[in-house]
């Protein structure tokens, strides 16, 4: 299975995902440009890493729909290949429209770095069926714009469909809609999370509690995505 | 020339988080007659265009780019740019 971290400018933790992919799953791994993405559809799935990306100008995650890559990633989920955004790589899906909803700034008003409990929602996703259902994760967060809203409607939806598959289980510091922690599109092939998974795969640093989401999406390969 | 005032606004149903330590600090400083503060964003274009197409162009930078209708509303006026 061949990944690609996908890198806008201002994205800054794209070296933490390429090195989980080489330490859980132990599979080819390129970084790619988003001036360089003409390729993208040669990858089995594509990795949005965190940072801050054109420097959070305008919103989070908005400037980089003026990048060609943007178009390539949309056409990359639609083709129904994996996608995982976490962090300000869940921004871009948001604003790119590939993911419903949208960012404000924290409740608290203070960029936040912590260690989240997060609940398993829904673990029939190729993302997280190495988890059980309703299982207790402690991730790692670190961003200021963690406060996901999406309206009654939008919200309904994502019930109805299963799309709601991390929660935070204790405090939801932030102020998430629903104390939605990660959602997937309708198709359930794109997955964007706050709680960052990369930075929980060694036990010396964080803990091991992402390692089943890249295993997850290992052991998902060939099938069809759909929710 | 014209130049292009866009105001954005959260959208009603949004909690603004600035918005309410706002109004806690002036409540603070001894103005409580402020009930409620919305802290929003002010975008200013100049571009070249007549005052139709403008309006259409400006919509769909709105739609395309400047605005997430999830979150935020808009309204915009047009105006001549002074000389310098």
């Amino acid at each position: 299975m061949k990944f690609a971290v996908l890198v806008f400018p201002g994205l800054t933790c794209d070296l933490d995902m390429y090195h989980a992919i080489e330490e859980t799953v132990k599979q080819d791994v390129e970084y790619v440009w988003h001036t360089e993405a003409d390729q993208l559809d040669s990858f089995d799935a594509v990795l949005l890493p965190t940072g801050t990306s054109y420097g959070n100008y305008l919103r989070p995650g908005a400037l980089a729909k003026s990048s060609p890559a943007c178009k390539q990633l949309q056409a990359f989920a639609e083709s129904g290949k994996l996608v995982l955004g976490v962090g300000n790589g869940f921004h871009i899906l948001v604003e790119a429209g590939i993911l419903p909803g949208g960012f404000l700034r924290n409740q608290s008003l203070k960029f936040r770095s912590a260690l989240e409990t997060v609940r398993v929602e829904n673990n029939n996703t190729a993302f997280t069926k190495d988890y059980t259902q309703g299982q207790m994760l402690t991730l790692p967060v670190a961003n200021e714009f963690g406060n996901y809203y999406a309206d009654e409607q939008t919200v309904e939806k994502l019930k109805n469909n299963n799309q709601i598959i991390f929660t935070y289980a204790n405090e939801n510091t932030d102020g998430s809609t629903e104390a939605i922690a990660g959602i997937t599109n309708e198709r359930g092939n794109v997955l964007g999370m706050m709680p960052l998974p990369e930075r929980a795969v060694e036990a010396i640093i964080g803990g091991t509690d992402g390692t089943a989401l890249f295993q997850s999406i290992m052991n998902s390969r060939g099938e069809q995505h759909v929710n | 020339m014209t130049k292009v005032t866009i105001y954005v606004t959260l959208r009603e149903s949004v909690v603004d988080p600035q918005g309410i330590a706002t109004t806690e600090a002036l409540q603070k400083m001894g103005y409580e007659d402020v009930k409620s503060v919305r802290v929003g964003k002010l975008i200013e274009l100049e571009l070249d265009g007549s005052e139709q197409t403008i309006e259409t162009r400006v919509n769909e930078m709105c739609n395309d780019l400047l605005i997430n209708k999830v979150i935020e509303d808009y309204r915009f006026e047009i105006g001549e740019v002074a000389s310098k």
